[in-house]
């Protein structure tokens, strides 16, 4: 089982990419892939929380009794969570009001409980720190990936990241005559995106 | 028994550590959080309720000692004359406090608008009395020296379907406001004095 640290950060990005192999923090990616920017910016967020509550996790895994470990789990991941949101309001305010109460719901995402559960709590630091960077960067991909798709027919732009004076991203991918389906920006296409998105996966796994 | 000292022990200095990483990082990012705000939440707010103002309000704003806290008013000047004052008071909502900005004419202690800043209110339900200007606009032209009820409450303030808290909590703030404006008048009147020279 000695597997070595790119192994361990490979396999978030595609083994064992979060959304589309295990079918796992569905929340965020149905709630808040509207545009390539909410997705990147809550993908990164995931990312910094969960890499900070498996280095946390995996340094005091022989410390935490096992009988309380999840209420031990959920105090870290909380606190990097609130951290998260308080560096956000201060650093990128546009992006806080887009995800809005999506940043705090990192807390229940079950990605982050999972790593710190099934990974960091039963490997080395270093490991973890892998750990949580591949499924952390394999979760922003993600996101991005679904975010491209439902902007770019949802709305026909594709929007990377957005300051109060300016946009960096491409406006009317298709032309201005190209008239947006905006079922795909709603609900129902989030569904029916990821559902797409796991059929190909899929397809591409079983050869 | 031993093991249940340690669990204990461990919970209580994980807690304690948290709280501790917290506060930290409160303090460190609360004045920048502070410049977001007004830049992106009550800057916009300020200025939909003071249509047709001659100055900028987020620019002619001071703080003022009301006890042991310190508040923050804006001033709007309307024909060069600046009688009319912003000032946020908050309520109880569903979700955590509602932060309102009251506009008030000190000449007629009249509500001039109001608008509701910082929220966490159920999308779709108590969250449109941020969004649906229809709702707060109700407290305009009303005297500031009363006190704000919803309708079920015997007030005039129609509620919102579906939002009940979020409205009594909109009232409660607004009454507040009234409040703070009265303890305040004195020192808001010599203030504007300045502004007005």
């Amino acid at each position: 089982m000695a597997k070595t640290l790119t192994q361990e950060f490979t396999k978030g990005l595609w083994e064992e990419i979060a959304p589309f192999r295990l079918v796992l923090g569905l929340c965020p990616v149905l709630g808040v892939t509207t545009t390539v920017e909410n997705g990147i910016g809550m993908g990164l967020a995931t990312t910094f929380v969960l890499v900070f509550s498996n280095l946390l996790v995996a340094s005091l895994r022989n410390i935490i009794p096992s009988k309380v470990r999840i209420a031990c789990f959920i105090i870290i991941i909380a606190t990097f969570v609130v951290v998260t949101e308080l560096l956000m309001q201060a650093f990128a305010y546009t992006l806080f009001l887009k995800l809005g109460v999506f940043i705090p719901l990192i807390v229940v995402n079950c990605i982050v409980l999972g790593r710190a559960e099934a990974f960091a709590s039963k490997n080395s630091i270093t490991l973890s720190i892998a750990d949580g960077l591949g499924i952390g960067i394999g979760f922003t991909l993600s996101l991005a990936a679904l975010g491209s798709l439902r902007e770019l027919f949802g709305a026909n732009n594709l929007t990377i990241w957005t300051t109060p004076t300016s946009v960096i991203g491409v406006q009317e991918v298709f032309g201005p005559h190209f008239q947006p389906f905006s079922f795909m920006v709603q609900a129902p296409g989030a569904f029916v995106c990821l559902g797409l998105m796991l059929c190909i996966m899929n397809l591409l796994g079983s050869k | 028994m031993r093991e249940l000292i340690k669990m204990v022990i461990v919970l209580t200095v994980l807690a304690v550590l948290s709280g501790g990483l917290l506060s930290g990082f409160r303090n460190a990012t609360a004045a920048r959080i502070e410049v977001q705000q007004l830049k992106f939440v009550k800057g916009p707010a300020i200025t939909a309720i003071l249509k047709g103002v001659s100055n900028d309000p987020i620019e002619d704003r001071f703080a003022i000692k009301d006890g042991e806290t310190e508040r923050k008013v804006f001033v709007g000047k309307f024909d060069d004359k600046a009688n009319t004052v912003v000032l946020e008071s908050f309520g109880k909502g569903y979700g955590g406090d509602i932060g309102l900005m009251v506009a008030i004419n000190m000449e007629d202690d009249t509500i001039v608008g109001a608008a509701v800043t910082t929220h966490s209110e159920t999308p779709g339900l108590g969250a449109r009395a941020k969004g649906d200007p229809g709702f707060v606009s109700q407290f305009k032209s009303l005297s500031i020296n009363d006190s704000f009820k919803v309708t079920a409450d015997g007030g005039r303030v129609n509620a919102m379907s579906g939002a009940t808290i979020t409205s009594r909590a909109v009232c409660a703030a607004a009454t507040e406001a009234g409040g703070i404006y009265q303890r305040m008048k004195p020192q808001l009147i010599e203030k504007l004095k300045e502004f007005n020279k």
